[in-house]
Parts: structure tokens; C-alpha cells; sequence
């Protein structure tokens, strides 16, 4: 028996796997020779803090070979038994309902072709459009930005404009308090880590759960941070409507409000400090506009209404006290406010209006001087010591991208001019003509937010063709009993499904095309590093690791590489050397990384390949410069934050708004929607549409809160791996079935006759979905607490829209109405719904 | 010396990412390694099992995560119980099922008080975790599920070599490790910080001075008459009594200078939060 151990990354972090008889029998974190470790310490409070020469992954990354092995793998090629595209038979409206036959990869590439150049010459190439999603695999060439995307602009089509679904409120909001649009709205993440450790009193988690949210995609790797935090003596509280799990388990202190009311207590903060005089005002002369309006809305001298705790006390549910001795511990204590960024993804952002909260959250920063040391935005899933000279692209940079890397000969750009939102994608196909403001990721300029599209563009097709790539939208976007009905709309005429595994999606395709995943076939990247707008991402690892991926075992039952696939393809349609730019296998493109990276100078290739990881050291005279330091010493960028555009030109000292400063009353807004009720120049507290005060509030008694899942990542793992359905904060098997878990407060529970381990319907009119329930005391009373992101869609009458789900796609529930008027963000969490216990 | 290998579980580092559970599940399940283990079935048997224990009601909450894996007793009833020597302690100290001598021996299951051996029907043995021994035998410096920890919850390494890590931490933690169920005798070498114990919480409130929280406020903890513990009100008027004995009667004191002092009357079946408590103002003759 011959064993082999390949190196290769996943989502949650690079792993060693073990092969024998070319069968994956283990996976564990990658083994690195302890010398290839420089780890870095930091000294804080007496103490030193250094990281393990380990490696920590994400929970379910742990499941990575059942998840290889899965009975829910993709495993041939597949046409949906009543599409019959030749006699014009394609029978649409039963998507979803129908049967898959077995046939062969020539006869579904060969559809897949012939539809493709049908629907160009019959409608022009506006007529196609597909759709990646995030992260079901890892990788460098063959990932999201790889060949799906040279292949598609290769061929021209309408793009779908993707949304900032985990930060919206950030995105859509922060940006236009303090810029930071190239990050969509996150704050640069340097060296807080180390700042917090040293001058930090107090982090405020503000609908923030690291522990859920993992580092993103950086693993394990700082969880033990906020142990370190703890042994550094500060204090570390919480505000969320449930007591999330860092909460639950390191947190000296939860305060809970009602879900959606967050800007009301952000801003009887602000009133506290106004009326004990605890605030910056140096600061907020020198590094901000707009203070003396926001000043006067707080007081009350606007509207007459003071923001005092006894007016949020009676919005929020929290005691008027509790919200002043909080403020009070806040302007007392250097205190960093973690929310919003990596790992601080939370309910609050993606609701009603989370724009206004968190450009508040901003200006609570400012008042108290943000970028003083100690005082800080950080998610605290970033922000470790970190070697930024070192270049190696993440797949979302410009040279990480297999359309334009220059790892290419010839770039490819797509043609078409047409674009779609994803949001509104089931609007587009249902009910055209539709119309949106803003371009969805907005990391080039603030004014893409304020760009009106249209669609169809006159003169120009709808979209006839769907290709769908990699995960499953009917649990991650909202009110997707739409996506079920656009999907079974005579007006798609196609749709092809290519993915790894069976997902909510797959059996809405016409052509299932399975792809091997990313153990199956060569790559290269780093861990943690998406690159883009999430620069330098790697810094929430201890170590920068640069990974070979290497095909570990043959492509599983029919399974190909979507490099492979889409060179197949590609040859169908004529550009087979377009797309593989002269003939490049995927060790070819892997190789060019390699060489276009700063890694030759580190190591030869020969190395690499045979080591299969190199981990980039922090040099011995690292120099730390913490986030915004800069801006609060009124000094030029020193970050190594390279998209920042001011940086190195003669407005370095600038932040990315239009004053350069923190914008209490936002020129943005002002110079491009200053009527905006919903988004004005300055931001207030505006009561939720759907919210505990609402008239729906009557019928639909109960706050869902479904943020993103702890075990798995996004729709990927879950029911994949089979493992994850025995974690009782995951899913829960009862009379057979693996249930998702809504949790609810006993207070709640006891009125509905609903006990522990009951099969519960959480419903409301836009949907039906069976849950487990949970009954605990985590749940502010009044609020379900279930995650976002079951690859589960099991309705019990199949290609049924709004039929009950039996999988766990809470998402059926939440409204599709976006954070506000102009501002295109998804809003989950402002969600009512009623719950009963169910019997079949 | 002879190693002898030990763990410590530091509840108070868990914060229940299961990783222990699933690196577990990946070395076993599906895996023989002949001599020390067949494979474990895919589902079902937790080698390593996590126990979460919710503590307190809202909005004063705690969740705890145990790990449970084999104690590795130093007095192995499961050793005892068994015929044919199917169940040995090596000389490192670690207890394993011989796959093939334990055929049919059920009573191997039932002889742990832990619960932590499991019967595997199909083959008709009783299995549990190894301390992943056929890792250590080829080098290994410690099993999957403390590898995969990432807070240094879990901390495994030879209790006879003074200079290893979890010898340091013993004799750091004196006094504050524990084991599960002393009272079964059986020695284990698995060791714990922070096993919940209970906790008495509540908030104090001034009756005429609602809208501001009671800091400060002295709180004492009695039984029997004697004080065990005097705290005070921190800047939000709460109080806390943490690792206090379970199904005891203690009388929870509060005093506050100008306000009647009140006594709560508590019994630790259970974690308990009790809510706002009012302290009302002595009122001043001649006002």
C-alpha cells in the first residue's frame, strides 16, 4: 500500500491529504517544517503574544473528504428528461420537478454548444448570462475568476453585478461617512492586532460573532486572538440580539436589541456623550465635517426628539441605564468597535436602513478620536503583522484573474455592454423592463453608486441563458421563492448547472455539467487571500502561506475540471485558443503564477513544487503601522493599503471621502441624492418597514435574525458533509431527516405549545420553511434566531414556489426589498414571522 | 523515563468549534489501523464527544463546551472487565481495545461510567478513542483532535518529561485542575480547567434611580449564616458569584448606604440570574 501526501487549500485554510490505493483517507492542516515558521510576537501588557507554527482551519474544512466523497456529488453529466431543445420541447415549468437522465459528456457539451451559438445568432450575445458564487472551491486558475470568466467574456455576455451580501451596510452606508469605497466600506485592517493588544481597554462587538464568522477565509487562525485579548485584560462586550457564540463564551457583557433598532442606540451613545462632554472635540474640529448638524439631530434640536437613552430604551428594549453605563465605559476606555469588517459580519448591516447604522458606527469612532491607538474599526479577523511587500495575487485582483493576469498573452475582456443585478435577477426575468441604482461591488469610485442601470438596454435582448457555476442562491439571497419561479420562466429557454455537487439550484438546470473540485485537479494560491477589495485578507493568518495545490486523486465518476469543461467548450464554439491563451494547460497557468508572483525570488519553482507551500516571512524590522494612525496624526498613508488612490500623492493625508474627512453630513450624498429620505446627506434612525413596531408586527409576531452559519461556509459543507448534520448548532436528526435549527426563547416557545427538539414551520407570506427548534435563553425574547444558508431546498411538492421547505432555507422567508430606495442592498434580517409546531 | 501521556481540556478556551469532533471522525471513521482500532462508522460514535451545557437565563448567559474523549484511566474499569486481556494499558499509559480479543464483549461498554466506549453493531465491537496511539507510535507529537484545536483548549504530552508543555501547565494550574467524576476512582488522565460549576447573578437597581445603574453596591454570598463570598456591583449594577457549589441554599445580601438592604434566598439546582433587584431609599424623617 502506497501512501502520498499532496498539499492543497480550501476556504477555510491549506491542508496536507493523504492518499492511499488513490483514495483520500485523512486531511489535516498542512505540515510545515517548524523552520519554515518565522512567527512574530507581540509584546503587550507585560505579556508576549506569539502564534503557534500550526496551522488552524475552519471547522468544516475538517469534513474536506466526505465532502470529496459525498452520495450529493454532481456525478454525470445530466439532461433534465423533458428538455428536448431539437423538437422545441423544453417544458421550462417543470423545473424542478423533473428527472434527470444519465447521458454523455459529448452529447451535453455538444447541447450545451449548440444552444449557446443558436441563442447568439438568434438574440445577439446579450441574450446569455450566468452567475459564479463564492468559494465552493479554492484556487487561483481554476476558481470563480478563472474559467468561468475568461470563457464567458470570451464569448460575450450580460454580466450579473454581484452585491455585497455579508457587509451591505457598510457598503452602501460607511463608505460615505469615511470612504474606504476600495474596500467597499471596510476600513483598512493593519496592525490592529497588535494595537489592540497593547492599547485597548475595551472592543465593543457590535453584531459581530468571529467565532461564527470564522476569519472569513482565513480558518481557525484568529480565534485564539480573542483569548489573547482576554489575557490582556480587556474587557470585551457585546451587542447583538443573540448572545452569539463569542459571546456565550468569552463575552463580560451582552446587551441586547431588538433586531433593527441598532442605529437608535448608536445614537443615545452619542447623546451621553454629548451631554457629559466625553467627546473628541479637538478631533472632530480638525478631522471631520458636519459635526455641529449631527450634534443638533442628536440633541433634539432638529426634530425636538433627544436621542437620549430613554427615548432608545423605549426603540431598543435596552434599560435606558444599561445604555448610559455603556457609553459612559466607552468614552472612559480606549475602546476599539468591532463590527462590519472581516469576521464582524452581522445582522445589522443587512437589514432595513443598515446603512445608517453603520455610518453611525463610524461616528461613534470619531467622537472619540478613530485611529488614536486603542481606538479603532476592526473586525478582528484581519490585521495581523504582516509582510505587504511580498507579492502574490489573490483571485480577485486584476493579476489574479485568468482573463487578465498578466500571467496571459492575450487578455480577454467581455464585449457586452448589458448588465443584470443579482438581486434582482427573478425581477429581470419575471417582470422586465427593471431599473436599479448602483453597480453592486462599488470598490472603483462612490459614484458607481449613484450610476442608473437598466435592463433590457434598448435595442438589446433579455437574457435567454442561465449558466449557473458553483453553490445555490435559493439559501443565500432573499425571498428566493422568486428564484424558483424565474427559474421556471418559458423565457430562460436554457440553463446549465456546473458544480461540484447537487445544490438548492441544480435541479432548476436543463444540463447538469459535473465538475471535480479543487483536490482533484492542480492550482495555486494563497491562504486567505481573495485579494480585490478584501486586500491583503491573509493578514487574519498567522503565517502567509502560499500553497501548490496538487491534484491529490483522479477526477471522481465523471467529474472534470472547469478548466477542462470550458476548454471543451470553448473548442465547440471555435476559440478553444482564445480561452487557453495559445494552448496553456492548467499546470501551464499555475507555473506562470508562480513566475509572476514575487516567489522566484524566494524559491525555485522545483522547490515549490516538490515543498508544495512557501510561507512568506515577516521581515525582522517589520515596522508596524496601524490603521488610521495616519489620518489621526494627521500625517500621509503609511498603510501598505496599495488601493487607497490618495496614497503617495499630495492628498495622502486624506481619507477616500470627498472632504478627505469623516462626513458627518455626507458630500456624496449631498452633491448626488440630497432629497434621499431614506439615505439622507446626514444618517438618523429610521424605523424598519418590517420591524417589532410595524402593522404586520400583528400577524407576524416574531423578528427572524439569520445571519451566516457557523459549520459551514455559505451554502458549501452543510448536507455535503455528512458530519456537520451531528453538531447540534448545525443541523439535528430527528424521525430521519437532518432538520436545520431555528432557535427560540422559552418565553416564546411556551405560548406555542413548542418544546425542544419539536419540528416547528416558521413561516409568514412569502414562504414556509420546517426547522428543528432550539429553546433557549440566548434568543432575546421576541426574536428566532436561525442561520442564512442551507444548501438544502426540499420542498415538499417539488418545483412548487412556496410550497414548504423541508431543507432549512430560511431565506424563502425574507423579503426581498432592499436596505432602502437607492441603495441596492439585500436586507434579510428585517424579517416578521410566526412559528408553529408542525406535525405531519 | 516512560512516557506517560496525558491531556488537559481548558474549558475556559473552547468556545465549541467542534474541530476536535471532526479531525476525529476524519482519522477514523471509514479508517482501520490493525492493531489498535477498526475503523469508526461515519456516524453515530462521538470518540470525541463535545457537550455544550447552556448556563443562566437572558439576559445573563453562558455557554460551556465540554470535551469528552477516552479519560485514558490510570484504574481502567474497562480493563477489568474484560476477558481475554481485549483491553490493555500500555506502558505509556494509554487503554486500548484490541479489535480482535473484544469481539462480542459488550460488558466492555457498560464498564465505562464515562460513556465513552461505543458498541459498533456491524462489528461487533466495543471501540473509542485511542489517543490516536498508532500516530504516536510512528512520531506524531500528538493526537488529531488537539492538533486541530486553535485556542490551545486542549493540550496533550507526556506527564513524565517536567519540561513538556502540559507538565507546565499542571504545575502553573495547581489547584484549579480537576477531573470528570472523581468520585468513579478510576484515575483519568484526561484533566479539566474551568468545568462549570454554577453561578448566582442579578442586577441592582436603585427604586429611585432607575434610569442609572447601582455600581458600587457591596453584594454578599452567604450559607449557613457564614459570608463565602463578597463582591461588588460593577458599572452596570450587576453582580456575579461564579464556581459555586450545585443544590446549595445561599442567601444573597445586598447592602448599599441610604437604602434598605435586601436578602434573596437561592438554591444552585440550577445557574441562576435573578433579575433586577430594587433597593429602596431609607425615607428621612422630617422631609
Amino acid at each position: 500500500m502506497s501512501e502520498q501526501v499532496f498539499t492543497n487549500c480550501t476556504v477555510g485554510g491549506p491542508i496536507s491529504v493523504y492518499v492511499k490505493d488513490g483514495r483520500i483517507v485523512r486531511v489535516r492542516p498542512i505540515v510545515i517544517d517548524e523552520e519554515d515558521f518565522k512567527p512574530w510576537t507581540i509584546e503587550a501588557k507585560g505579556k508576549k503574544f506569539s502564534p503557534p507554527r500550526q496551522v488552524k482551519l475552519a471547522s468544516y474544512v475538517n469534513t474536506e473528504r466526505t465532502r470529496v466523497y459525498s452520495d450529493e456529488r454532481a456525478k454525470y453529466p445530466m439532461k433534465r428528461v423533458d428538455f428536448d431543445p431539437r423538437s422545441g420541447n423544453r417544458n421550462t415549468e417543470n423545473r424542478g420537478k423533473s428527472a434527470y437522465v444519465r447521458i454523455s459528456w459529448d452529447e451535453a457539451l455538444d447541447i450545451v454548444a449548440a444552444e449557446m451559438k443558436r441563442i447568439v445568432q438568434d438574440y445577439g450575445p446579450e441574450a446569455i448570462t450566468g452567475i459564479v458564487s463564492s468559494h465552493h472551491n479554492w484556487g487561483t486558475v481554476n476558481y470563480k475568476m478563472g474559467p468561468f470568466s475568461r470563457f464567458m467574456n470570451r464569448l460575450g455576455f450580460t454580466f450579473i453585478f454581484d452585491n455585497p451580501d455579508s457587509w451591505e451596510g457598510f457598503h452602501w452606508g460607511a463608505v460615505h461617512a469615511y470612504g474606504f469605497y476600495w474596500r467597499l466600506g471596510c476600513a483598512e485592517p493593519y496592525d490592529l492586532l497588535e494595537d489592540t493588544l497593547k492599547n485597548a481597554e475595551m472592543v465593543v462587538y457590535w453584531s459581530s460573532d468571529p467565532y461564527a464568522s470564522w476569519g472569513t477565509y482565513c480558518g481557525g487562525e484568529s480565534q485564539i486572538w480573542r483569548l489573547w485579548t482576554r489575557e490582556a485584560g480587556i474587557k470585551q462586550v457585546f451587542i447583538d440580539p443573540f448572545c452569539n457564540h463569542t459571546a456565550a463564551t468569552i463575552g463580560d457583557r451582552w446587551i441586547a436589541p431588538k433586531v433593527g433598532t441598532d442605529s437608535a442606540l448608536a445614537l443615545a451613545i452619542a447623546y451621553v456623550w454629548l451631554n457629559d462632554n466625553t467627546y473628541d472635540k479637538e478631533y472632530l474640529e480638525t478631522h471631520t465635517i458636519g459635526f455641529e448638524h449631527f450634534r443638533d439631530y442628536v440633541l433634539g434640536k432638529e426634530d425636538n426628539k433627544p436621542k437620549t437613552p430613554k427615548w432608545a430604551e423605549k426603540i431598543c428594549g435596552v434599560p435606558a441605564r444599561h445604555i448610559t453605563a455603556l457609553a459612559r465605559e466607552w468614552a472612559s476606555k480606549r475602546t476599539v468597535l468591532s463590527c462590519g469588517v472581516r469576521a464582524g459580519f452581522g445582522g445589522a448591516i443587512r437589514l432595513a436602513y443598515g446603512h445608517e447604522w453603520a455610518r453611525l458606527a463610524v461616528f461613534l469612532q470619531a467622537m472619540q478620536g478613530l485611529g488614536k491607538p486603542g481606538v479603532s474599526m476592526w473586525g478582528s479577523g484581519m490585521g495581523a503583522p504582516f509582510n505587504a511587500n511580498f507579492f502574490f495575487p489573490g483571485y480577485a485582483d486584476t493579476d489574479g484573474k485568468l482573463s487578465t493576469t498578466a500571467a496571459a498573452d492575450k487578455k480577454i475582456h467581455n464585449p457586452v455592454q448589458q448588465r443584470l443585478y443579482r438581486l434582482l435577477f427573478p425581477e429581470a426575468i419575471l417582470n422586465p423592463p427593471i431599473e436599479w441604482r448602483g453597480e453592486g461591488f462599488c470598490g472603483n469610485s462612490i459614484e458607481q453608486q449613484f450610476k442608473s442601470y437598466k435592463y433590457p438596454l434598448p435595442g438589446k435582448s433579455e437574457v435567454k441563458m442561465f449558466y449557473r457555476y458553483g453553490g445555490s442562491f435559493i439559501g443565500t439571497m432573499t425571498e428566493t421563492n422568486r428564484w424558483v419561479m424565474a427559474y421556471q420562466s418559458p423565457k430562460l429557454e436554457f440553463v446549465v448547472n456546473q458544480d461540484c455537487w447537487w445544490g438548492s439550484e441544480t435541479r432548476f438546470a436543463d444540463i447538469i455539467l459535473p465538475a471535480c473540485t479543487n483536490l482533484e485537479r492542480d492550482d495555486i494560491a494563497e491562504f486567505g487571500n481573495p485579494g480585490g477589495y478584501s486586500a491583503h485578507g491573509s493578514s487574519g493568518c498567522n503565517h502567509r502561506i502560499i500553497v501548490r495545490q496538487k491534484k491529490c486523486i483522479e477526477p471522481l465518476f465523471e467529474s472534470k475540471s472547469d478548466y477542462d469543461i470550458f476548454t471543451l467548450l470553448a473548442e465547440r464554439l471555435g476559440f478553444k485558443d482564445d480561452f487557453t491563451d495559445g494552448g496553456k494547460t492548467t499546470l501551464d497557468w499555475v507555473k506562470r503564477y508562480f513566475e509572476i508572483s514575487d516567489l522566484p525570488k524566494h524559491i525555485s519553482w522545483e522547490a515549490f513544487n516538490s515543498k508544495g507551500y512557501y510561507v512568506v516571512p515577516v521581515p525582522d524590522n517589520y515596522k508596524s503601522t496601524p490603521s488610521l494612525r495616519w489620518f489621526y496624526e494627521g500625517r500621509t498613508c503609511d498603510t501598505p493599503d496599495y488601493l487607497n488612490p490618495k496614497r503617495n500623492t499630495e492628498k495622502g493625508k486624506e481619507l477616500g471621502t470627498y472632504s478627505g474627512k469623516i462626513e458627518f453630513v455626507s458630500q456624496s450624498l449631498t452633491q448626488h441624492l440630497p432629497d434621499d429620505k431614506e439615505r439622507p446627506p446626514m444618517p438618523r434612525y429610521i424605523p424598519s418597514w418590517e420591524g417589532p413596531n410595524s402593522p404586520l408586527a400583528r400577524k407576524y409576531p416574531l423578528q427572524l435574525l439569520s445571519p451566516h452559519p457557523r459549520y459551514s461556509f455559505h451554502t458549501h459543507y452543510d448536507t455535503h458533509s455528512p458530519w456537520l448534520g451531528e453538531i447540534p448548532g448545525h443541523r439535528i436528526e430527528k424521525d430521519g431527516y437532518s432538520y436545520w435549527v431555528a432557535r427560540i426563547h422559552p418565553r416564546d416557545a411556551e405560548p406555542r405549545g413548542i418544546k425542544q427538539g419539536d419540528i416547528v414551520k416558521l413561516y409568514n407570506d412569502r414562504g414556509a420553511v420546517l426547522c428543528i427548534a432550539q429553546v433557549t435563553e440566548r434568543c432575546k425574547p421576541g426574536v428566532v434566531h436561525s442561520y442564512c444558508s442551507s444548501i438544502k431546498y426540499d420542498p415538499m411538492e417539488p418545483g412548487k414556489a412556496y410550497s414548504i421547505d423541508k431543507g432549512g432555507c430560511v431565506n424563502l422567508l425574507t423579503s426581498a426589498r432592499m436596505l432602502s430606495k437607492n441603495a441596492p442592498g439585500m436586507a434579510p434580517n428585517s424579517c416578521l414571522i410566526e412559528i408553529n409546531k408542525w406535525e405531519a | 523515563m516512560v512516557k506517560k501521556y496525558g491531556m488537559i481540556v481548558d474549558i475556559t478556551r473552547c468556545n465549541g468549534c467542534y474541530n476536535c469532533f471532526l479531525a476525529c471522525r476524519d482519522e477514523f471513521c471509514g479508517n482501520d489501523y490493525p492493531g489498535y482500532s477498526v475503523a469508526q462508522p461515519f456516524s453515530g460514535q462521538f470518540w470525541v464527544k463535545v457537550i455544550e451545557k447552556e448556563r443562566g437565563q437572558y439576559p445573563k448567559v453562558k455557554v460551556a463546551y465540554t470535551v469528552i474523549p477516552c479519560m485514558q484511566c490510570e484504574k481502567p474499569s474497562c480493563v477489568d472487565v474484560s476477558s481475554n486481556k481485549a483491553v490493555y494499558q500500555r506502558l505509556d499509559g494509554i487503554v486500548i481495545i484490541d479489535p480482535e480479543k473484544a469481539k462480542g464483549q459488550k460488558q466492555i461498554v457498560n464498564a465505562c461510567p464515562y460513556r465513552v466506549i461505543y458498541w459498533n453493531e456491524e462489528k461487533n465491537i466495543p471501540q473509542k478513542c485511542t489517543f490516536c496511539a498508532h500516530l504516536l507510535d510512528q512520531g506524531w507529537k500528538e493526537p488529531r483532535c488537539v492538533e486541530s484545536c486553535p485556542t490551545k483548549a486542549l493540550v496533550f504530552g507526556d506527564l513524565n518529561d517536567p519540561d513538556s508543555e502540559i507538565s507546565r501547565i499542571i504545575a502553573t494550574a495547581k489547584g484549579k485542575l480537576e477531573v470528570l467524576h472523581p468520585e468513579y476512582g478510576l484515575m483519568p488522565k484526561v484533566q479539566y480547567i474551568g468545568i462549570p460549576k454554577r453561578f448566582v447573578a442579578g442586577e441592582v437597581v436603585f427604586r429611585d434611580k432607575k434610569d442609572e445603574c447601582a455600581a458600587g453596591v457591596k453584594v454578599t454570598l452567604s450559607s449557613k449564616g457564614n459570608a463565602d463570598k463578597v463582591t461588588k456591583t460593577d458599572n452596570y449594577g450587576d453582580f456575579e458569584f461564579e464556581g459555586l457549589d450545585a443544590d446549595k441554599d445561599y442567601t444573597v445580601s445586598i447592602e448599599h448606604s441610604g437604602y434598605s438592604a435586601k436578602k434573596v434566598k437561592v438554591k444552585t439546582n440550577i445557574d441562576t440570574y435573578l433579575g433586577e433587584i430594587l433597593l429602596g431609599k431609607i425615607a428621612v424623617k422630617n422631609k
